[in-house]
């Protein structure tokens, strides 16, 4: 056991020895330690789950009766033979980076992360460590975020013109994070926000938890689709272009995604517009991140992984492709993901 | 450049024909008229000289990146588009310059002359001056291939519509060897059309497939039919003394089949064909395979040996002008007599035919008549009916292609690779195999034919199901059975399986399929013997 590394790569999923746990496994495990909510990282089936308070309410909303124990961040939490703390990774509400550190050595398993500050998730934060499990979702130097500020002003811009041509403005975005960062970008000046159900869902847990978000009308089937001009409707993805969305009358369609970058990607999408905006790092924050963690050993889970590590070892780095079922920024999830 | 950003953009961003049409048409109605010439030149294809090699601009991209050229070559082959993947690799910046887009294509022919240097200074500059749609559209006028969804049947209705021209006549005007360093908007546009070139040919009339039976065409009497060759569609053009030979693609191709200069003799001036260019080689029932065309398609000049291996006959199955006379408004029967009329003096060994007209009582014998394409190395049918003018582009109701059902065969997905542009984010590109025994031998490739929904939902398999990698290729479980679709077969020795298929695509997705039911080698083989 004593030369066992700190984290090692299963076919269940990230597993500690030491501490005998996993780290979002996608199968079914005794002790399992979640980085956040999203459907690729929180799946069913595990005896017990470790999470961040923040996380704990949408990962019930979404698998039910579980065993769960929620952990703030930066507390520090003993098992087995490991040291384990979760720390901010920007992504979502409630999402982490997870400190494994076993007799002094340290390993952090990032999940999906933004180094940006999008003004609703804790803010990203370097840990020092020796070794950094990544994501390159996004790991090509052609991915560079314009700033938040920017991307909104693009959004408001196409809401206004869609309210003043008579057209109700659809934005389909992911129910969780996507949808509630999109909200707080908003100008409500422009008309009122109606969310579709899935979406809203997730916004009360979210406002339950003292998260202010803008004030949002729930658009179900009693309401009149005709008693609220200029009003900009966020719905999931496979909602857009459904009887539901239909019953709008005349309506433009967006598309809110760090693939929409990519004029192909943007054009195959038959939306009307693709606004570039991702939770996960781009080509910058990847390696702005993986810089301040000091780390020598780099482990690449999901998205460009080969080119991406590639490019690491060609930098200095000790670099490798670690298979996982995690998906990323994928633009066919769902929002009952 | 701002201005063309503009409409750019907003024929980018979307996907409605009359948004589209009425940004354009506001473009031609206000931009100068070099701006406008250029802006229709670019939409057709025609570009400036290349200034600079893409050689050069990979590199330097790369430099101003701070990135290796490799991972600048990664970059560019999953964005699928050179000029966007520099435009997105680049330093952000905004654009501070209004040159308008003819001064910029100006500046570009100017340092072409110009030494290396002063060419990548050029361009360095240009890429810090500009920002976003600019960059890319520079970029673009360097690679070449505006792609934005505007074809020519959408860019002569929004010139129709500010110029107040007829959309045919513009059409017409559009087509053949004009570029804007040698006219002008007046000449290409508002002139009086007596100077123009003698090469230039017309639109060519293309036609839908038909979807249900014939039965629904109406009168019998009224449609005649002929063979659909599988060979390259062309005009040719005999006037002032000269032939030219263009292709449906609006290639000027006449260097390519000298064969046909002994036309000239027999065609009077003043002549335009529409036809077929096939490989018929002498004494033989049926044409050539596409394949043994292709070859010659490829050759700028052609070696003797391969003029007399794989001669090069127009069979003839138009005619639009007479006389000097563009006669396309009469009806084909007449248009067809008036072929028949030219054909008559034209000799047997002449590389000139006139594409027989089938006989058919019913078009239950019709009907069966096409199921005999493949022998007569057709891909169908063509239903032409007598009294149909010759129209422009692509139109319903008077000419329809009653193609033979493709041959299928299915196979199991045994490799997979993700796309590029449109597809950068899924797996897209698979290979496929059938059985030889208890191995699966690979045999083709398809890119084609799934949905998106398809798409994504395999992708999401495949990451599931990897076997192993080899770069951007993935060996997957072999799980899933596809039904593939192919014009043709052809036997192969540059493929281990020994064969080779024309047009392979997916046809279904057979999720009901276990794959102990693909086909094999041996069913290949079958094939291979019937329609080979």
């Amino acid at each position: 056991m004593t030369n066992a590394p700190v984290l090692s790569f299963t076919e269940n999923g990230i597993y500690c020895a030491a501490g005998d746990f996993y780290i979002d496994p996608w199968r079914p495990v005794d002790r399992a330690l979640i980085t956040h909510g999203h459907s690729d990282h929180a799946r069913w089936g595990m005896q017990r789950y470790l999470a961040t308070h923040i996380a704990l309410p949408v990962m019930r909303h979404r698998l039910g009766d579980i065993t769960a124990e929620g952990i703030g961040y930066g507390e520090i939490r003993r098992i087995g033979d490991a040291k384990v703390s979760f720390h901010p990774a920007g992504h979502v509400p409630g999402s982490a980076q997870i400190r494994v550190e076993v007799k002094g050595e340290v390993w952090v398993a990032s999940g999906d992360y933004k180094v940006v500050d999008d003004g609703l998730s804790d803010p990203f934060s370097p840990v020092e460590c020796h070794s950094f499990i990544t994501e390159s979702t996004f790991g090509l130097p052609v991915f560079n975020w314009a700033d938040q500020t920017t991307v909104a002003a693009e959004i408001n811009a196409w809401w206004a013109t869609c309210a003043a041509n008579g057209k109700t403005a659809f934005l389909g975005a992911y129910a969780l994070g996507k949808a509630q960062r999109l909200l707080t970008m908003l100008d409500p000046a422009i008309g009122p926000i109606l969310t579709h159900t899935a979406i809203e869902n997730t916004n009360r847990i979210i406002r339950d938890q003292g998260i202010a978000l803008p004030d949002t009308i729930l658009a179900n089937a009693e309401l009149d689709p005709k008693s609220h001009p200029n009003a900009i409707v966020l719905a999931p993805p496979s909602a857009l272009g459904s009887a539901w969305s239909k019953g709008f009358g005349a309506q433009e369609t967006a598309f809110a995604s760090g693939w929409m970058a990519i004029r192909g990607v943007r054009r195959r999408r038959v939306g009307d517009r693709g606004f570039v905006i991702s939770d996960h790092a781009d080509w910058g924050g990847l390696m702005s991140a993986i810089r301040e963690t000091g780390a020598e050993n780099i482990y690449v889970t999901h998205g460009y992984t080969e080119v991406f590590s590639r490019y690491l070892n060609d930098s200095g780095w000790t670099a490798q492709v670690v298979p996982t079922q995690f998906e990323g920024e994928s633009l066919d999830k769902d929002g009952t993901e | 450049m701002k201005r063309f950003a503009q409409l750019f953009t907003a024929i980018d961003q979307s996907t409605k024909t009359n948004t589209k049409v009425a940004a354009l048409a506001d473009y031609f109605e206000q931009a100068h008229d070099p701006d406008r010439l250029w802006t229709i030149a670019l939409f057709s294809g025609r570009r400036p000289k290349r200034a600079v090699t893409t050689t050069k601009l990979r590199e330097w991209a790369a430099e101003q990146a701070g990135i290796p050229l490799w991972l600048f070559e990664e970059s560019y082959s999953i964005v699928g588009d050179l000029a966007e993947t520099i435009a997105l690799v680049l330093p952000a910046t905004v654009t501070h310059d209004d040159k308008p887009l003819s001064d910029w294509i100006k500046s570009l022919r100017e340092i072409y002359t110009q030494p290396e240097d002063a060419r990548k200074d050029f361009v360095l500059k240009a890429w810090a001056t500009l920002g976003g749609t600019e960059r890319f559209i520079f970029n673009k006028l360097i690679t070449g291939g505006f792609r934005v969804g505007i074809s020519q049947k959408l860019m002569t209705r929004a010139l129709a519509r500010a110029t107040d021209k007829p959309e045919a006549e513009l059409a017409h005007r559009l087509m053949g060897n004009w570029h804007p360093d040698t006219t002008t908007w007046h000449q290409l546009v508002e002139a009086d059309d007596a100077s123009a070139d003698a090469s230039r040919p017309y639109p060519f009339y293309l036609a839908y497939g038909l979807e249900s039976s014939p039965d629904d065409l109406g009168e019998l009497s009224q449609w005649r039919a002929e063979w659909k060759w599988d060979g390259i569609r062309g005009q040719l053009i005999r006037r002032d003394g000269q032939y030219f030979v263009w292709s449906r693609g609006e290639e000027l191709m006449t260097d390519r089949f000298p064969e046909l200069a002994r036309t000239v003799d027999f065609i009077p001036d003043g002549t335009v064909l529409d036809g077929e260019l096939l490989v018929w080689p002498d004494g033989q029932p049926t044409p050539a395979s596409f394949n043994t065309l292709q070859a010659r398609i490829g050759r700028k000049t052609v070696p003797k040996k391969l003029l007399a291996d794989a001669p090069v006959v127009l069979h003839a199955y138009d005619l639009l002008e007479w006389q000097g006379q563009d006669i396309r408004t009469r009806p084909f029967s007449e248009r067809r007599a008036l072929l028949e009329k030219l054909s008559a003096v034209v000799p047997a060994e002449a590389p000139l035919r006139i594409s027989p007209q089938l006989e058919f009582s019913s078009w239950e014998a019709l009907a069966e008549i096409r199921t005999t394409a493949r022998e007569a190395q057709a891909e169908g049918l063509m239903l032409k009916r007598v009294d149909s003018p010759y129209l422009a582009g692509r139109k319903k109701g008077d000419w329809w292609k009653w193609k033979l059902d493709p041959l299928t065969v299915d196979a199991v997905m045994i490799y997979a690779q993700s796309g590029s542009g449109r597809r950068a984010n899924l797996f897209t590109d698979f290979t496929f195999a059938v059985w030889d025994g208890n191995d699966l031998i690979p045999f083709t490739k398809a890119y084609s034919g799934l949905t998106d929904a398809e798409f994504r939902k395999i992708t999401a398999w495949v990451r599931k199901n990897t076997l192993e990698r080899f770069g951007p290729v993935r060996k997957v479980t072999p799980h899933h059975v596809f039904e593939i679709a192919f014009e043709g077969i052809q036997r192969s020795t540059r493929h281990k399986s020994g064969v080779a298929l024309r047009f392979p695509r997916m046809l279904r997705w057979r999720q009901d399929k276990p794959i102990q039911e693909a086909n094999s080698l041996d069913d290949l083989e079958d094939m291979l013997r019937i329609y080979g």
